[in-house]
């Protein structure tokens, strides 16, 4: 018996014993196993070029696809304005995934409610799951708002929520001029990036345009005001902050649209804080005042950013921008649309990120990366990577449209160091599993799920996306701005050097290049 | 210092009850009437815990129930390693649960094992328009083609699927005799029917059933060949290797396990299991369907029993041995007294830590009781518990061989009832889920999650009696509790008393 009390051994130690190594070999004969040289026959077949024409064939199935539904983009966005309480009209199972796969991203609580529907709301329509559902949520949770947003039960059955909710205020289900904003977000169209489009302009929508008909709209007076609208990101606690503080060093004045900075991010001290932070119900309707609207992700704000500019302001969108050149954009617009000046200081990170670059690019110069993830995010990086002299060999986007290949095709041909590279877009990552062993790469960015491709093909991975559910605390550091720039950095360099460090460790044999300087 | 420990029974009820009370006044009249029978003070003696349960929930209250699909893909299919299970419908459902349950399995994953593969059907809005019968045929080919080795194919029915009145049957049948008679398995686990997860377990067994039990040949022979002391392991799901150290104890009394369900499990193990002896049943909730089945079918008698801490299993090794001859009986009294030295270290160890301490539990299956003999043997107290989507049974066998008196019983328990409970009982730990973790963790409380372990286990067995014990202190015992408010802040009572 391996166990002890003095040292106990786990699931990572305690089978590896011979007790139960016997023990797993015994259980094989009742599990009528494959003959182990088929099995590695058809292993090593999953490897070849064949494999991969046949994989790219593909045209029903999907396997570990890159991306989830919309009503999880819908819930990640509600919970950026104060008070808010996320309703997902329809079956309670998705909004239990959606709230565990938040929390298991953010390591954070994930408060959100269903409006439960079972077999008879199928028949008979979900308006009794409505104002039953408001009612308990507003007495139980106290919300300032109630953002409704729908799984794909409520979709096919045809629900029309805006009539719901209607009916649900005129039978008291909540006080008459209470915020309900609403959002369809059918699972089978578009992804999460989807959903936080819909559902955000479905809010900005409420609160500008009349809220469904029960008041005025909002006659825009123009301000001197910038919107900046985060889109879905692993990364918004950190990288909403370092935009915040960007801002505040411009000296714009500004409202963050959907700032749930602060509700994935709150203090252990004794108290549970449902809400917290939040880009104030005030703060959204005046918005419609501001001068332009700036979206950091285009792909997550298809429809929103549109819906603003019919309102008469400007917009101007990002591709997830990470790194210098995106940077200097993305400041010089600010400063472009605001007139205020850029401050030394952000000279001087700018300055440090170059100096960063310059002292470790020799490392990175001319590494094959294989990225996947949101498409805005996938843009971004492979735009840094390509100005640090780095090949983004594939660049995979399970929620990357036509547009997207486009636009990512125009970016690869830029640079001398894009020729060759590929953008994939309605992939998934068993395609990118053939990619990486036919077509090598010397590393992997990408969500956890990469890890199953870094044991597959033994391609390091380097994890930047969503979701990060194996390694912690990651989503506080921002990757925008100059300062995040260099995180993005730092985290390639952190592989880079472990890679060749693994490489060299080999005592008497490889360890002439275990060097302690590089 | 626990709160309870310093009072009475009687007082204990009336505190209980009166929180009760409280927590009712926040909802709406009819929603009120209704939540209440879902809460109570367990009275000893009592033949049940005097609540309602498998019960619809109340829209709009933040349930922490799941869905049938979760009840079939996630915890009942899920885990036969060697078949390929589509997640049939949009996107989400398959990616919220890929890899999420930590069911553990040896095998080379892509090639001949698929627990830890994303499959679905990725529907798009023309398949929900002109329905997704002829896009499944199609990924059916596919995976024959991709994923050769396969040895059956199961189809997890999302929402949609029985809202357009597809016919996953038909196809599966058609397939399945194009493959020369491959397993193929529809389940109509769509999350809208029922109530929470339970009634995909028992649609997941249905499917078991139907569509393997039935497809057997009626003299067939196992590929084995048989002992009288062949046993199958049911509702082991094998997380964090829990059916692992389980099935090494039957082995070592002599026993010989020819099937796990469904944890590191495959085809073969549940088409050889009608050949058991003795189907041993550990999560009740999940496979008591299929267990009944094979009782009523093949004549094979089932008994429960519980792997969670020394007391329990020793008492459950008895009984299992009870169903055989002398020498399994002395096997049992053979394991009990080989593992007793590490009992006693564990013990020794990690009581000093832990006795009387406080626990509130909400789990689903099996734990809400099942775990509260192992706490036990470590001199802590659980002095609340209730179940995400337990029925009547579960309740009765909960009042039954587990619950003190004056336990405060919580059935389908929502976050706000839930946050008041523990702020007002103020227990020393929380053990639930990941939804609630980090609710309670925030408020100062420590905690532990008692479906995926928190990532650690297995916790079954004595082996992971050892693991249970250690985690259990490691959260209670971590300094960081003791550091929640600022020192310049004045400390509340509660952190006084949690700090003590």
């Amino acid at each position: 018996m391996a166990q002890s009390a003095e040292h106990v051994l786990d699931h990572l130690e305690l089978f590896r014993g011979p007790e139960y190594q016997e023990m797993l070999a015994k259980k094989k004969i009742f599990e009528n196993p494959r003959d182990p040289a088929e099995v590695e026959r058809i292993k090593e077949w999953t490897k070849t070029a064949e494999y991969r024409e046949k994989n790219f064939a593909r045209e029903a199935l999907a396997v570990n696809p890159a991306k989830a539904c919309q009503p999880l983009g819908a819930v990640f966005a509600s919970v950026g304005f104060e008070g808010t309480l996320p309703f997902v009209h329809g079956s309670q199972g998705c909004v239990a995934y959606y709230r565990s796969h938040l929390s298991r991203h953010f390591k954070e609580p994930s408060s959100c409610v269903s409006s439960s529907m079972t077999e008879d709301a199928a028949v008979f329509g979900g308006l009794n799951n409505m104002i039953d559902g408001l009612a308990n949520s507003y007495n139980m949770y106290k919300p300032k708002m109630i953002a409704v947003s729908t799984t794909c039960m409520a979709e096919v059955i045809g629900d029309d929520l805006n009539a719901f909710i209607k009916t649900s205020k005129e039978k008291g289900s909540v006080p008459a001029d209470f915020d309900v904003p609403f959002a369809h977000t059918p699972a089978f169209v578009g992804s999460h990036v989807t959903g936080y489009d819909n559902a955000l302009k479905g809010i900005l929508e409420h609160f500008w345009d009349g809220k469904a008909g029960t008041a005025p709209k909002l006659a825009r007076k123009q301000n001197g005001a910038i919107n900046i609208i985060g889109g879905f990101d692993g990364y918004t606690v950190g990288n909403l902050r370092e935009i915040k503080r960007i801002l505040a060093l411009m000296g714009i004045q500004h409202t963050i649209l959907a700032d749930n900075s602060e509700v994935f991010d709150t203090p252990t001290d004794g108290e549970f804080r449902m809400y917290d932070g939040g880009t104030t119900l005030e703060d959204a309707a005046n918005a419609v005042h501001a001068k332009a609207t700036i979206s950091m992700q285009q792909w997550c704000t298809e429809k929103t950013l549109p819906f603003v500019a019919e309102h008469g302001q400007d917009i101007v969108s990002f591709n997830y921008p990470v790194g210098l050149s995106a940077t200097d954009d993305f400041i010089v617009a600010l400063s472009r649309i605001s007139g205020k000046e850029i401050p030394e200081q952000l000279a001087r990170e700018r300055g440090r990120l170059v100096d960063a670059i310059a002292d470790s690019s020799a490392h990175i110069h001319g590494k094959k990366f294989a990225i996947y993830g949101d498409p805005d995010l996938c843009y971004g990086l492979a735009a840094f990577l390509l100005e640090l002299g780095a090949e983004p060999t594939h660049v995979l986007s399970t929620n990357g449209s036509k547009a997207w290949h486009e636009k990512m095709q125009m970016l690869l041909a830029s640079s001398p160091f894009g020729q060759g590279c590929q953008a994939y877009p309605g992939r998934d990552l068993w395609h990118m599993r053939s990619l990486l062993f036919t077509e090598p790469v010397d590393f992997l960015i990408g969500n956890t799920y990469g890890k199953y491709l870094e044991r597959d093909t033994g391609t390091p991975l380097i994890r930047i996306g969503f979701p990060v559910f194996d390694r912690h605390h990651h989503h506080r550091s921002p990757l925008w701005g100059y300062q995040g720039g260099l995180n993005v950095l730092v985290k390639i360099l952190d592989k880079v050097f472990d890679e060749m460090d693994k490489k060299t460790n080999v005592l008497g044999k490889t360890d002439y290049s275990f060097d302690i300087i590089r | 210092m626990s709160l309870a420990t310093t009072q009475s029974i009687a007082e204990i009820r009336a505190r209980n009850k009166e929180l009760i009370e409280e927590v009712l006044k926040v909802y709406p009249e009819k929603t009120a009437k209704r939540r209440a029978k879902h809460l109570n003070v367990h009275q000893a003696g009592k033949s049940d815990c005097g609540v309602k349960s498998n019960i619809k929930s109340i829209p709009g209250v933040m349930t922490i129930r799941g869905c049938a699909y979760a009840g079939s893909k996630g915890v009942v299919w899920g885990p036969i390693k060697d078949m390929v299970h589509i997640s049939h419908g949009p996107v989400g459902c398959g990616q919220y649960s890929w890899g999420s349950r930590r069911n553990y399995y040896v095998g080379t994953t892509g090639i001949d094992s698929f627990v830890t593969l994303q499959f679905t059907s990725d529907f798009q809005e023309k398949d929900i328009v002109f329905g997704g019968d002829k896009k499944l045929v199609k990924i059916l080919d596919e995976i024959q083609e991709l994923f050769p080795l396969n040895n059956g194919i199961t189809i997890q029915s999302e929402c949609p699927i029985g809202l357009i009145g597809d016919d996953i049957e038909a196809v599966s049948r058609a397939k399945s005799k194009e493959y020369g008679g491959k397993t193929i398995v529809p389940v109509r686990c769509e999350g809208f029917r029922g109530v929470s997860q339970s009634l995909g377990h028992h649609i997941a067994n249905d499917a078991v059933r139907d569509w393997i039990f039935d497809q057997l040949e009626s003299d067939g022979k196992p590929k084995f060949e048989q002992t009288p002391y062949d046993v199958a392991i049911i509702g082991d799901y094998n997380i964090g290797g829990d059916a692992w150290s389980s099935r090494i104890l039957l082995e070592e009394m002599g026993l010989r396990v020819i099937a796990q369900w469904s944890g590191d499990g495959s085809l073969a193990e549940l088409e050889a299991t009608p050949k058991a002896k003795l189907n041993i049943l550990h999560c009740y909730r999940s496979m008591n369907y299929i267990s009944r089945h094979m009782e009523e079918k093949f004549g094979i008698p089932w008994c429960e029993y519980n792997f969670f801490g020394p007391s329990k299993i020793a008492e459950s090794l008895r009984k299992i041995a009870g169903y055989f001859d002398d020498k399994i009986k002395e096997g049992a009294e053979r394991v009990i007294e080989k593992y007793q030295p590490l009992v006693n270290a564990v013990i020794a160890k990690y009581r000093p830590r832990l006795e009387s301490k406080t626990v509130m539990l909400y789990v689903g299956g099996l734990r809400p009781r099942h775990v509260i003999g192992a706490y036990e043997d470590l001199g802590m107290e659980v002095i609340g518990t209730g179940y995400e989507f337990g029925h009547n049974d579960d309740y009765q066998r909960t009042a039954q061989h587990y619950v003190k008196d004056s336990t405060l019983i919580y059935d389908d328990v929502n976050g706000y009832e839930f946050e008041r409970f523990v702020e007002k009982l103020q227990p020393d730990l929380v053990g639930s889920g990941i939804k609630e973790k980090y609710v309670f963790q925030k408020m100062g409380v420590p905690f532990r999650q008692m479906h995926s372990w928190d990532y650690s286990g297995p916790y079954h067995g004595y082996d992971g009696f050892a693991i249970f014990a250690r985690d259990m202190d490691m959260a209670i015992n971590s300094p960081v509790w003791k550091k929640t408010k600022a020192p310049w802040k004045e400390a509340s009572r509660a952190k006084l008393l949690a700090a003590e």
